[in-house]
């Protein structure tokens, strides 16, 4: 075959080096099939993202593979990241020769034979399809809508997220040619790190990972420190919960990480780059080492990189899992093999770093813009976002919504737009209450901050901050002051112990939610002890974030602080009259037995962990309110309904 | 270079990038710290240090934020102070209410900071750790509940001594302080030096007191009761009293012992004496021999610990000698018991020091002869002052009494041989009287008189020519042994003190006594050389009629088995 004589060296040659020569008939042909533009047998995409595998997408790729041995068929099978529709997953997409690419939602393994039967000869199956891709050179399918135009993407300004979900993440050669590597590629051949940077200070990128620090600026700090060996580090110990942004980058384009970090240690001066990655993240671990493997075979990375003296080595440390080495400083002493708790700022890890070196640790998603910036320069990157906050962010929402999954705006979107519009609302009709933006030490935004634009002033303004991009939204049968003891008890348990405010403060404080989500105690003095605790819970919120050491500690008490501003009747309820309106808080739901529709089945007394039920059998059952914790088992396994919930 | 930083109101000088904790210090600003440490990296862990900038959202932590340029700092404004006492009662809301049972009662950092911050409210409740106390080593105790983990003793164990044995374990509410796999004490590489009790601000650190057993010991009929007192404990007592610190206060000392009911009082540099003595012997044989390797010596326990542990077992190099009081200890319990027709078993020796260590030292079995202890007991500087104080004796009150005879005369070179480079200069002279049969004049030797952690020596004197080095601070002997080993440097002899500065820096000393307290007990020990009229043990007349009576010459078959532990050196130990 003519196409064999076509490597990822001749890609390199044709496409990043000698960009002045006619490309061939033959490459031309060969990038259409990279690009996916036409191809020569059926091409089924299987979204095998952690979220994918989550939903069964192996037990659906096993189905397919199966599916196609019994029946001859020769198709290609390409396993992608994942595209953001996390609702939707397991994802299959398919591409028959001369049609557009398909994509069908949740494929279970029972779906694959009919949806292939049906596929594979040109009928789609309408049940389950999502829609199909543009194709200038396809056939389009009849009646299906195009992906693009579905409310998902069409609100949505994918440029991080570009190919997540569409290309193959193990193959270098579609990375290139989709135009990857051209950035490093003329830069390392025509321009100084100094251009670079200035480039990038233009446009304007802020650290994504929450700081929002002009990206530009720290590698410029970096690159006029003194000392000759310096560090890049890119942050990807992503920890919150409900956020996994740079976990789909990584697994959906890893290349396009590697190239932002080439270019970012250029530019910065460094040669020598960890990749500082969340342990638990094995499909990212096992996606980013093949292509930092490959990349270094094509002469991508490594020593002399494509000729221009630049040397770069990539090397990737997993974490433990403790939350706090998303913190910089923590993370520095944890890849030198200490105890990964915060050291003092400064000095700043761009003056004395990791083993003491200049440093620079970027986020992910921020290394990821970086090769945008660079192939389309500073003023393309500012037509998205806002003037102050410009380009894109990524977020991970989650939550009561309709459509929860990876969503890229361009930043100065408002809450309404995104909860509304592109995730189509709340589950079932429901209210919105709030929306937790900025992973767990972040504020709650409510209904009066739907419209606000999301971009680093307006959210500081009103006390909240971006985060790394998790969005947690709650609708209206949620407690306010259960969501602040989740938050505040997931963040007490992640501190990492050094700085006392935040050490003992951040459990005072859950101590004190409990005290006022549990159930009374009469007869001690644990109710004055309640009072008392709520009335410091501000001061000591103050304290805790003006004086701890890390910004976990700073902005620990922030989850608390806003639904106290906000919600601060539900607070009182719960306070005053020992009440949890939505009855999430198990210590004050009081449950009481029907006599008229108990049939002294025994059941519930039976299920009851306390014994707090009596009665004889036949006869009616009684609760008794001292004993009861509140679980509401009772409830639950009540055939007769008789169990009411006061 | 100077520059103006206003703090309230007020315009002082400061170096540009110094800690603006360092600038206040110096300009008579307190604020207050509890984990901040002189020469260590601040680490910012207490944030008691928090100061007002303007333009600054949050507080700033003083010990670690550079002065780098103007700057308008409060450092008591009552947003500063309520969020110093928030984190004070933040402490305390996790601490046992136990002060008045507590061994730092009175001299406790956090009882100290709540008072200044006038917490007299309870306004934080709730849980409160709960761990067990670990007093599995025989000198130290650590009490993790009452730590609060500022991180000094984690901090001193690491960068200072180069040991870390102990370190922070698990995060958050659970964090805590302990040895690997949080083990207790006596199964780590602790080398009880007790730095960590000397840094720690709360009583979660302490030594194992033994009052008790001396107190019975002392009121039992049959037991003769002795007390080997020592010269660095002497100077450094008086800082327990209240009074000015490098006062000798062995006379009293004498008294007091005496006075509590001790049956003899000897000192410690007797048994200095006659270590110098084997220890020149064991150098000249060595050096006939034509033996490369350099004596080491052995007195300190902590240096002696760590040699075993990291060797797995004694070095060969290491001196053979019993430390001084064990080989007072010895004399006592053999030469001394029959001279005076006591039974060895009713004899009962109490190490009055400023040593931690030799409290886990005395219990080795390679220091018990025939069945007893060389040493029963061994106590610190803060024992010591606790038990004249437990017994009534009013210091102010008595007269100043002299050690009893013949194991309380001992030379000045035996009094300094606890200080960095003592044990080397008395060696110094000895060498010398050995070979001219006459004392060096000035027996002072300026150039191991100095702060220096390793201090060099070239002796010479016709042929013998001798390199030798003494060392203090456990990590420097580790660099000194490195190179050794190397072969980058050579000696023929090293002094080795785990403490800094020697003993008089020992884990034992008074708490919480500022640094230049080192400096006057330092300067009395010299004073104490410098007055006295013996400078050398060969002088000393007691050593000798003990020679003539009893031990021989050095070299004899008797010094061989009571002064030495050769016969059961590496099993024993």
């Amino acid at each position: 075959m003519m196409m064999s004589t076509i490597t990822t060296d001749t890609l390199i040659e044709e496409l990043l080096l000698n960009t002045t020569l006619e490309i061939s008939a033959d490459l031309q042909n060969h990038l259409r099939k990279l690009k996916r533009i036409s191809v020569s047998k059926p091409v089924i995409f299987v979204g095998s993202g952690t979220c994918g595998h989550i939903s069964g997408a192996q037990e659906t790729l096993q189905a397919i593979s199966h599916y196609l041995e019994e029946n001859k068929v020769d198709a290609e099978v390409v396993e992608t990241g994942c595209i953001g529709m996390c609702w939707a997953e397991p994802l299959v997409d398919i591409q028959l020769p001369g049609r557009s690419r398909i994509s069908y939602q949740k494929v279970t393994p029972d779906l694959v034979t009919t949806l292939l039967d049906a596929t594979l000869n040109f009928n789609c199956d309408q049940k389950h399809i999502l829609g199909q891709y543009k194709n200038d050179a396809t056939e389009p399918w009849e009646n299906i809508p195009h992906m693009e135009d579905l409310l998902y993407f069409k609100n949505q300004h994918r440029r991080i997220l570009q190919h997540c979900g569409k290309i193959n993440p193990y193959n270098l050669e579609e990375y290139i040619a989709h135009g990857g590597f051209k950035a490093l590629a003329s830069t390392l051949l025509s321009n100084t790190p100094a251009q670079v940077r200035d480039t990038v200070i233009k446009s304007g990128l802020r650290g994504r990972g929450g700081g929002g620090y002009l990206s530009g600026k720290k590698w410029e700090a970096a690159a006029l420190a003194a000392g000759e060996q310096k560090y890049l580090i890119c942050n990807a110990d992503e920890s919150d919960p409900g956020a996994f942004m740079d976990r789909a980058i990584i697994e959906g384009n890893p290349h396009l990480l590697i190239e932002g970090m080439a270019l970012a240690a250029y530019a910065a001066g460094t040669t020598k780059s960890y990749i500082y990655l969340r342990s638990s993240y094995e499909l990212a671990c096992e996606r980013i080492l093949k292509a930092i493997n490959d990349c270094k075979e094509a002469g991508l990375l490594g020593h002399n990189i494509l000729n221009s003296g630049f040397n770069l080595n990539i090397t990737i440390r997993t974490g433990a899992g403790a939350f706090v080495c998303g913190e910089e400083t923590a993370l520095i002493n944890s890849l030198e093999g200490k105890r990964g708790i915060p050291r003092p700022r400064p000095p700043y890890p761009t003056q004395q770093g990791l083993f003491n070196k200049p440093t620079v640790v970027n986020n992910v998603e921020t290394l990821a813009n970086v090769p945008g910036i660079i192939a389309g320069g500073a003023q393309k990157y500012k037509q998205a976002g806002t003037e102050k906050s410009p380009g894109t962010k990524v977020f991970a929402i989650t939550g009561k919504l309709e459509k929860s999954g990876l969503i890229e705006v361009p930043m100065g979107t408002t809450l309404r737009e995104i909860i509304f519009d592109i995730a189509g609302g709340i589950k079932k009709g429901k209210a919105f209450k709030a929306a937790q933006i900025g992973g767990p030490s972040g504020s709650c935004l409510v209904s009066e901050h739907l419209d606000t634009p999301i971009e680093y002033e307006s959210l500081e303004a009103i006390d909240a901050i971006m985060g790394s991009g998790g969005l947690v939204v709650v609708d209206e049968d949620t407690c306010m002051v259960d969501l602040a003891k989740f938050f505040i008890d997931f963040l007490q348990n992640a501190s990492c112990g050094k700085c006392i405010p935040c050490r003992e403060g951040t459990h005072r404080m859950l101590e004190i939610l409990e005290g006022i989500t549990r159930r009374p105690e009469e007869g001690n003095h644990k109710t004055l002890d309640r009072f008392k605790g709520v009335m410091q819970l501000e001061e000591l919120g103050r304290v805790i974030s003006e004086t701890s050491l890390c910004g976990l500690g700073k902005t620990a008490p922030k989850p608390l602080l806003s639904t106290l501003k906000y919600f601060s009747e539900e607070f009182e309820e719960h306070i005053y009259e020992r009440k949890c309106r939505s009855n999430i808080c198990r210590g004050l739901r009081t449950y009481t037995i029907d006599t008229e529709a108990c049939t002294g089945c025994t059941l519930c007394a039976a299920k009851c962990p306390e014994n707090a039920i009596i009665g004889a059998p036949k006869h009616p059952h009684f609760i008794v309110e001292d004993k009861c914790n509140g679980c509401g088992i009772c409830y639950e396994v009540c055939k007769f309904d008789a169990v009411l919930l006061k | 270079m100077l520059i103006d930083i206003e703090v309230n109101g007020k315009i002082i000088k400061a170096k540009k990038e110094e800690t603006i904790l360092s600038a206040l210090q110096r300009n008579g600003l307190n604020v207050p710290t509890l984990c901040s440490m002189k020469d260590l990296m601040p680490t910012g862990a207490c944030r008691m240090c928090a100061v007002e900038i303007e333009g600054f959202q949050g507080l700033i932590p003083a010990c670690s934020f550079p002065v780098n340029g103007w700057m308008r700092i409060k450092t008591h404004s009552p947003r500063v102070v309520t969020a110093r006492k928030t984190i004070v009662e933040l402490l305390l809301s996790n601490h046992p209410d136990d002060c008045l049972y507590c061994i730092r009662n009175g001299n406790c950092k956090l009882q100290n900071l709540a008072e200044e911050m006038n917490v007299h409210d309870r306004r934080f409740f709730g849980s409160k750790k709960k761990q067990k106390i670990d007093n599995s080593s025989p000198a130290i105790v650590r009490e993790p509940d009452k730590c609060i983990l500022c991180g000094r003793c984690v901090r001193y164990c690491d960068e200072v001594l180069g040991i870390a044995a102990i370190e922070f374990i698990r995060r958050g509410t659970h964090a805590t302080i302990g040895p690997e796999f949080n083990k207790s004490l006596n199964n780590s590489t602790c080398i009880h030096c007790g730095q960590c009790i000397m840094n720690c601000p709360t009583g979660a650190l302490h030594e194992k007191t033994s009052s008790t057993k001396v107190s019975k010991a002392i009121y039992h009929p049959q037991k003769h009761v002795i007390a080997i007192t020592d010269s660095a404990m002497a100077v450094s007592l008086a800082e327990e009293f209240g009074l000015r610190a490098g006062k000798d206060m062995s006379g009293i000392v004498n008294a007091a012992l005496r006075a509590i009911g001790f049956d003899a009082v000897f000192d410690s540099a007797f048994g200095a004496d006659l270590y110098v003595q084997e220890l020149v012997y064991e150098l000249q044989e060595r050096k006939r021999e034509g033996t490369k390797q350099p004596l080491l010596s052995g007195h300190c326990p902590a240096w002696m610990k760590h040699a075993r542990q990291t060797s797995g077992n004694l070095p060969d190099d290491i001196t053979t000698a019993l430390p001084p009081h064990h080989q007072l200890g010895r004399i006592l319990k053999t030469y001394y018991a029959e001279k005076k027709n006591i039974d060895p078993s009713d004899i009962f020796i109490v190490s009055l020091n400023t040593c931690t260590a030799k409290k886990e030292e005395i219990t080795n079995n390679a220091y018990v002869n025939g069945g007893f202890p060389n040493i029963d007991v061994s106590m610190t500087t803060r024992e010591t002052a606790d038990f004249i104080k437990l017994h009534g004796i009013d210091i102010h009150q008595i007269e100043e009494e002299l050690t009893d005879l013949p194991f309380g005369m001992a030379s000045t070179a035996g009094k300094i041989h606890t200080l960095a480079g003592g044990l080397t200069e008395a060696v110094i002279r000895n060498l010398f009287f050995s070979a001219k049969g006459r004392e060096l004049r000035p027996p002072r030797i300026t150039k191991l008189r100095n702060t220096k952690s390793i201090k060099e020596y070239l002796f010479k004197e016709g042929e013998l020519q001798l390199k030798l080095i003494a060392v203090n601070g456990i990590k420097e002997a580790m660099e000194v042994m490195e190179e050794v080993r190397l072969g980058t440097r050579s000696a023929d002899f090293i002094e080795v003190l785990a403490c800094r500065d020697g003993c008089i820096g020992g884990g034992g000393q008074p708490l919480r006594q500022p640094a230049e307290n080192v400096k006057s007990r330092r300067k009395a020990l010299y004073d104490i050389d410098n007055k006295g009229s013996i400078n050398v043990a060969e002088k000393n007349p007691e050593i000798e009629e003990l020679a003539n009576r009893f031990l021989g010459a050095p070299g004899s078959k008797k010094r061989a088995t009571m002064l030495h532990i050769r016969e059961i050196k590496k099993a024993a130990l």
